[in-house]
């Protein structure tokens, strides 16, 4: 490819903690082979530098959470010929999700001194409820190689290898023994995507589903385990539940069953 | 006890308990690997031994769907705990197989790496059950079988040997007798154990099955076995049928075939994960998923196999979409392979009753109470 220039990348942050964009940074030996296939454009975690769009690839993490970020987020999609939403706030709105089913004015009462200077969305809000994603990259933080993965399969224009089936297959692969069965630790990998390289239950503790729902997860299902055989309360299974990824869907709607809430009609279509 | 009695292979011999780290270190002087139980992380699984390690003493398991504790016991039996969550399958197909890799050069020429794996190491599996050799008998049809065989599975194959123990302490979770592949190892092991322990005595009948396994027992002291050996051997095994919980209801293979449509299918769906455990720690369970994966620069570009299941949606995944959606036809697609189309596929059934899938369950579905109630609520009776 001598003299054809090299793919553009962006990085942009909407609400969220950075560590999915330091992910990049942390890529370490494969970093110079990354800046050396693709041109860092706009990556203000890395660098002041700024060139404008439009973007070859843009990677975009956080969750939407204002007025204002559907507006900028609409001009990344506008900038940039792939989207690739990453990290669990920018696929499912991310913890703060938890604001969608609580009372958000409440909340903002209690957090500042003056609220009424506080302006915000009642939810948190995932990429792809805004504008089209190409590919949304689970996690929190994202998996380092699955990051170095997407970039390289879109470098030779193929589709990535990125499983959507569940933590146990991780797990079983890797010769981990089960927590769950094993020891009786609750565990969401069964119904959690695989890609974080097995980091809990290889330390014995159970999977929290930083990864999200994996393809049709039954989480009803091992929620009536936890609370059946595991015997945790109800209000045990919805905090399992309910954390990086409050806001997706199979998540959500189980874990409010779980305490006796039901998903109201205004939930169910923020979760999508 | 001598180790000069000249056993035979058919013969058997007996060595005593205290012989076991002997038995262990013939095998590494007959330039074996040795591949045996550990208790690791609350069970037991299958690893390799280093120069230091040796059989566990005292341990049990328990086991019922969805549970598995491993206990330690203050008694000096070495055998009382039944198979764990690890098959020996991951050594002759690996999880993650790197098939080739082709390399980019110079003026749009490549190279290709060879296949792995180059040699194959010697290895001895110590400690396997009835059902895991029965499960290998089943892998060969796999993968070879007349149409196509794998030649890193023949590599492994070849060169592995196996040190079997007739169970004499079935877990809850077993069903083999009724699926007539143990509890007593009848065939593919080189040497088969029997635990024989007494107030006084505490021995193991060694039955020498290959020339390989002549071999290994003439490198431990034993002495050749009498009758009364023999007899005490048989009333372990008579013991551990009894003993017996679970069972598959007879004549699975055609009771799937006319049950396709059973509303029990409905049921077990909405329990299943589709995690894909079950499949995971099956000993015959062979599918998988070949991908290529690219380095950043594009010059170097790895095919790799790894294991997949029939519970992943894409597995189904042809052109235009996934075929098997639903939990339903995921679970109803592994069933029916296992227990009837593998018949009609390699002429065996793919289940030899290690009870695995019902123990490494999240959720204890239990694949002998599942063939129960489709037999209970049979749709039509089988033609006379």
């Amino acid at each position: 490819m001598a003299g054809a220039r090299k793919p553009r990348l962006a990085v942009h942050k909407f609400a969220s903690c950075d560590g999915c964009q330091l992910t990049l940074l942390d890529c370490e030996d494969q970093l110079l082979d990354v800046v050396g296939e693709i041109e860092i454009a706009y990556f203000l975690e890395a660098t002041r530098q700024e060139i404008r769009g439009p973007y070859d690839v843009s990677l975009v993490e956080g969750s939407i959470t204002t007025a204002h970020d559907i507006e900028r987020v609409r001009r990344v999609r506008a900038q940039s010929k792939m989207l690739i939403a990453i990290g669990s706030c920018a696929t499912a709105g991310g913890v703060q999700a938890l604001r969608n089913t609580a009372d958000i004015d409440a909340l903002a009462r209690a957090v500042y001194p003056n609220p009424e200077y506080f302006q915000t969305l009642t939810t948190s809000t995932a990429i792809q409820d805004h504008v089209k994603v190409d590919f949304e990259l689970r996690g929190c933080p994202i998996s380092r190689e699955q990051l170095i993965e997407v970039v390289s399969a879109y470098l030779t224009r193929r589709k990535p290898n990125i499983p959507n089936y569940s933590q146990c297959m991780e797990c079983k692969q890797a010769g981990t023994v089960c927590v769950m069965v094993a020891h009786g630790t609750p565990c969401l990998g069964p119904v959690t995507q695989a890609g974080c390289g097995n980091v809990c239950p290889s330390c014995e503790r159970g999977c929290y589903g930083c990864f999200g729902p994996k393809e049709k997860a039954n989480a009803k299902s091992l929620a009536r385990w936890f609370e059946g055989s595991l015997g945790l309360s109800g209000r045990q299974t919805h905090d399992l539940y309910r954390t990086f990824n409050a806001g997706a869907p199979a998540f959500c709607e189980v874990g409010l069953a779980a305490i006796g809430e039901k998903t109201d009609e205004t939930v169910a279509e923020v979760t999508r | 006890m001598s180790a000069e009695t000249g056993a035979l292979v058919g013969d058997s011999a007996v060595l005593e308990a205290t012989a076991l780290p002997a038995l262990i270190q013939a095998l590494r002087d007959e330039g074996y690997e040795v591949i045996g139980p550990t208790a690791r992380d609350g069970a037991i699984v299958f690893s390799e031994y280093g120069p230091a390690d040796s059989l566990p003493v005292g341990y049990e398991d328990s086991q019922e769907g969805g549970r598995y504790r491993l206990i330690k016991t203050a008694g000096r039996r070495v055998f009382d705990y039944v198979v764990g969550p690890k098959s020996l399958k991951e050594w002759f197909w690996p999880p993650r197989q790197p098939l080739w890799t082709a390399r980019r050069g110079g003026r749009g020429s490549y190279t290709i790496d060879p296949p792995d794996p180059k040699v194959a190491p010697r290895r001895a599996f110590v400690g396997v059950r009835a059902c895991d050799l029965a499960a290998m008998a089943v892998n060969d049809r796999t993968f070879d079988n007349g149409d196509f065989a794998d030649p890193a599975y023949l590599k492994r194959r070849d060169n592995a040997i196996f040190i079997s123990v007739d169970c004499a302490r079935p877990a809850a979770t077993c069903f083999c007798a009724s699926m007539n592949t143990g509890p007593r190892s009848s065939s593919g092991f080189d040497l088969a154990l029997t635990e024989l322990e007494d107030a006084d005595t505490h021995v193991f009948l060694v039955r020498i099955g290959t020339e390989a396994g002549a071999k290994v027992v003439a490198r431990v002291p034993h002495r050749l076995s009498v009758e009364s050996d023999l007899e005490r051997a048989r009333a372990v095994v008579t013991q551990a049928v009894a003993r017996m919980e679970r069972s598959m209801v007879p004549g699975i293979d055609a009771l799937l075939k006319r049950n396709f449509t059973h509303p029990r299918w409905t049921t077990v769906a909405e329990r299943c994960l589709s995690c894909g455990n079950c499949t995971m720690v099956c000993p015959t369970c062979f599918c998988s998923d070949v991908k290529d994966h690219t380095s950043l620069t594009g010059d170097v570009t790895t095919r790799v196999r790894s294991w997949d299941s029939c519970f992943t949606l894409d597995h189904s995944y042809v052109h235009g979409g996934a075929l098997r959606q639903s939990r339903m036809s995921r679970y109803r697609q592994w069933m029916t392979h296992k227990l009837s189309s593998w018949w009609d596929q390699f002429g065996v059934s793919g289940c030899t009753g290690c009870g695995r899938c019902i123990t490494w369950c999240p959720v204890g579905i239990d694949i002998t109470e599942e063939a129960r109630a489709i037999a209970e609520g049979d749709l039509t009776q089988a033609a006379e």
